[in-house]
């Protein structure tokens, strides 16, 4: 049995329409024998079969769109039946009944063997995972020309020798995956968040030195808070879907010093209070920067929040981590005219953004979280 | 503590804030904010980390005070003496 | 010192320290041990300690396990692992399994020594490395010095054990020669040791397989192949999270055995792998064990039949092979 799949004629081809079947079920078809026309954008294209045998049925009608690698139609391999001769120079053995309709052999190869599939070492297929390498595309120098790890490591243009230079390929990596994969798309919303710095303010005074917030600590809460009613950002696109996370791990990006940053995870963000999450978040900035960060940091975040803090621009539009759903960014706090009302009045204010993908969630959603997020923001003692 | 003692101190806080800093050159009367590339996080462990040190409490709005290494010294100095 | 006078001392030290303690066996007392170990002891302690007993293992290791159970501290040494099959029954289903099947009541802390392993033409019936058998079975506690250091404290931590403590040692290690420190501390016995630090694959053997693959690893040395020794020194309780530890670093091992390749103990320590490394290996787990026949007399055979350095060396490039 085999399987009949819409070919790619095209390394930017990413569906076909079926036009019409060249042949119907029960034909016998050949290797190389045309069976279909396909639709692309380049025109219609005769489509050739690799297998020869017989047609069982077609599981795609005419007229239908469908992705590449979409099984079209099911064949019966020759070989698959015991009776069916094999091409071979060797002597045929005696048939052991008479076919009622021999075959003939053309003079063509034997119908290709499945391809083996490739050798990877267990280290390797890890390794690739991590860097965003197909595994498969690397050609393999192990034992028996498996792929090794070395081999992985190699197919990424020069290996990086050092801490910085590593990390440098490991965001380079991230981020070439994630806008090659993820289809992004933007909302963007500004918020005054004058009465959260007055109310921050107030905080500060009557606390303990150690128990001081910066309003940073306030938007990975207003973010983790938001996501309990917006689950659909909260999590990963695996295997073609979007799976939530039950827990709210607010990753959050801390810039290094002398270049490149990281986003560790703050484990249940939602569930901290604000005095708890900047211990939380001094701590992991601390650790971060002097490069102490647990690997299970770096794996659990479900989503992504950067800000640029007091020293950035006005505004920030992220790119997603894969294999995560989105990333929420916070601009500088600038001191902007603004409609309070009426009239109109200097207050600071803070521009989000959310990046999100697409395949898992849309713009209206997007927007209403991130409505969500600025609502959060204006209420601080909710906080 | 000595003023120069004071100023040994703000410095090598600073130091471990921003290590690839060369404070040798650092002008004391930069703001640290801009010379340093220094966040809201770093000035809040800035602050604390005073607080460890010398059990002096920095409230959030004399903070613009402490933007330049000279005028941490200056309001560290003033602090400590109005303590004796 | 020899590896057969470090054994020798710690059991002298263990006699003068602790008056329960006795060793007991085929010819350890007039002849001096099969293996010279404890030559002299004799004169030194008299019979009452240093006991020659018939040759009857199932009698003698069950003496020696009554005498545990009774408050003694006895070693029993049996002349090969071949021979001790003959108190299998004794150290089974007895000393392995009473303090369980008494409810923590009775413990048998009983230490028993023996010869194990093939290289002087002996003969199969004895030359062979059955420790894995034993390493198997829950209750018991399984050593394999390697090296004059081990050999001695070894006995000395055994004897501290509550339980049963059964050392293997490798008829080629008794002539081997290092430096002994007597007053070290022996609980280090319990843990893998990295014999020879490396990177590119961990070779795994213990006993008289260690000294073998530390050749192998120095020839692959020579072939720029930077190669991890790791001796692991007790089979029970196996030291698996250094297992793990070497292999998450190097990504290959080679496990190195003389026991035959099926059922092996170096099975157990590719299992072990698999599960704790699975996704740090970089290629499958390979073994080097003693081909499937009795131990062969003939000396072309034996050596034929037995793990070598050549062996061990051309495993690990196997496993590093291009092409």
């Amino acid at each position: 049995m085999a399987e009949f799949r819409m070919p790619s004629l095209g390394a930017d081809m990413d569906a076909g329409t079926l036009v019409e079947w060249l042949k119907k079920p029960g034909d016998r078809v050949s290797r190389g024998d045309i069976i279909a026309e396909v639709e692309t954008e380049k025109g219609i294209i005769e489509v050739e079969v690799f297998t020869s045998g017989v047609v069982e049925r077609f599981l795609v009608e005419p007229g239908t769109k469908v992705p590449v690698g979409t099984a079209l139609a099911i064949l019966q391999e020759d070989g698959a039946t015991p009776a069916a001769p094999a091409p071979s120079a060797a002597p045929a053995p005696a048939p052991s009944r008479t076919d009622a309709a021999p075959v003939p052999v053309p003079p063509t190869p034997a119908p290709a063997k499945p391809e083996a599939p490739p050798r990877i070492s267990p280290a390797a297929r890890k390794r690739a995972a991590e860097l965003g390498v197909d595994p498969a595309s690397v050609a393999g120098t192990g034992p028996g020309g498996a792929v090794t790890l070395e081999d992985v490591e190699g197919a990424v243009p020069r290996a990086p020798e050092d801490a910085r230079s590593r990390m440098r390929h490991a965001i380079a990596a991230a981020m070439a995956r994630s806008k090659r994969e993820i289809p992004h798309y933007y909302v963007n919303h500004t918020v005054d968040v004058t009465p959260l710095l007055s109310w921050i303010e107030r905080f500060n005074e009557a606390a303990q030195v150690p128990d001081r917030i910066i309003p940073g600590v306030a938007f990975l809460k207003s973010v983790a808070l938001a996501l309990r009613e917006f689950p659909a950002f909260n999590g990963f696109w695996m295997d073609g879907r979007a799976t939530p996370s039950s827990g709210i791990h607010v990753g959050a990006a801390v810039a290094l010093r002398g270049g490149g940053l990281v986003a560790p995870a703050i484990r249940d963000t939602d569930r901290l209070s604000l005095v708890e999450l900047m211990h939380a978040f001094r701590d992991l900035v601390a650790r971060a920067r002097a490069s102490g960060l647990r690997s299970s940091e770096m794996s659990d975040p479900t989503i992504t929040v950067t800000s640029l803090g007091d020293r950035g621009t006005e505004s920030v539009l992220g790119v997603i981590y894969p294999p995560q759903l989105a990333i929420v960014g916070f601009g500088r706090i600038l001191l902007r005219p603004w409609v309070v009302d009426g009239a109109v009045a200097p207050r600071s204010v803070v521009h989000l953004s959310l990046a999100a993908d697409h395949r898992a969630t849309d713009g209206h959603e997007g927007a209403l979280f991130l409505a969500r997020i600025a609502e959060n923001l204006e209420k601080p003692e909710a906080l | 503590m000595t003023r120069e003692e004071i100023r040994t101190l703000v410095l090598r806080t600073f130091a471990r804030i921003a290590p690839e800093a060369d404070l040798a050159t650092l002008d004391p009367k930069a703001d640290v904010r801009e010379a340093l590339d220094v966040d809201s996080m770093d000035l809040n462990q800035f602050v604390l980390a005073i607080h460890d040190a010398l059990g002096v409490d920095i409230p959030e709005r004399e903070l613009p005070k402490f933007f330049t290494v000279d005028g941490a010294v200056r309001e560290l100095e003033a602090r400590l003496s109005k303590e004796k | 010192m020899t590896f057969r006078e470090a054994a020798k001392r710690a059991i002298r030290t263990a006699m003068k320290r602790d008056s329960r303690v006795f060793l007991m066996g085929e010819d350890v007392g007039r002849y001096g041990g099969s293996y010279a170990v404890s030559k002299g002891l004799l004169e030194e302690f008299g019979p009452e300690r240093i006991v020659d007993t018939p040759l009857s293992e199932s009698g003698f290791v069950g003496a020696g396990i009554g005498s545990a159970i009774g408050g003694l501290r006895p070693i029993v040494e049996v002349m090969t692992v071949n021979f001790s099959l003959l108190a299998l029954d004794q150290i089974v289903n007895t000393a392995a399994t009473l303090r369980h099947m008494s409810g923590g009541q009775i413990g048998v802390p009983v230490v028993i020594r023996m010869a194990t392993g093939a290289g002087r033409q002996l003969g199969a019936q004895h030359s062979h490395s059955l420790e894995g058998w034993y390493a198997h079975v829950p209750g018991l506690k399984v050593l394999t010095p390697s090296v004059p250091q081990d050999a001695h404290a070894m006995i000395l931590a055994a004897l501290r054990e509550p339980d049963p403590v059964l050392i293997f040692e490798h008829q080629l290690l008794y002539n081997v020669e290092a430096d002994v420190d007597e007053a070290a501390p022996v609980d280090g016995v319990w843990h893998a040791a990295i014999r020879r630090p490396g990177e590119r694959v961990t070779l795994i053997a213990y006993g008289g397989s260690v000294g073998k693959t530390l050749l192998a690893a120095d020839a692959l040395a020579r072939d720029g192949i930077d190669a991890e020794v790791l001796d692991l020194r007790s089979l029970r309780p196996l030291d698996v999270p250094a297992i793990v530890r070497s292999v998450e670093r190097t990504h290959r091992a080679v496990v190195v055995d003389e026991g035959w390749l099926t059922g092996s103990f170096a099975a157990e320590v590719s299992a072990r792998i698999m599960e704790g490394a699975f996704y740090s290996l970089d290629a499958p787990v390979a073994r080097v064990c003693s081909a499937e026949v009795p131990i062969p007399y003939a000396k072309h055979l034996e050596d034929a039949a037995l793990p070598s350095a050549e062996r061990i060396a051309s495993a690990a490039k196997g496993l590093l092979a291009h092409g």
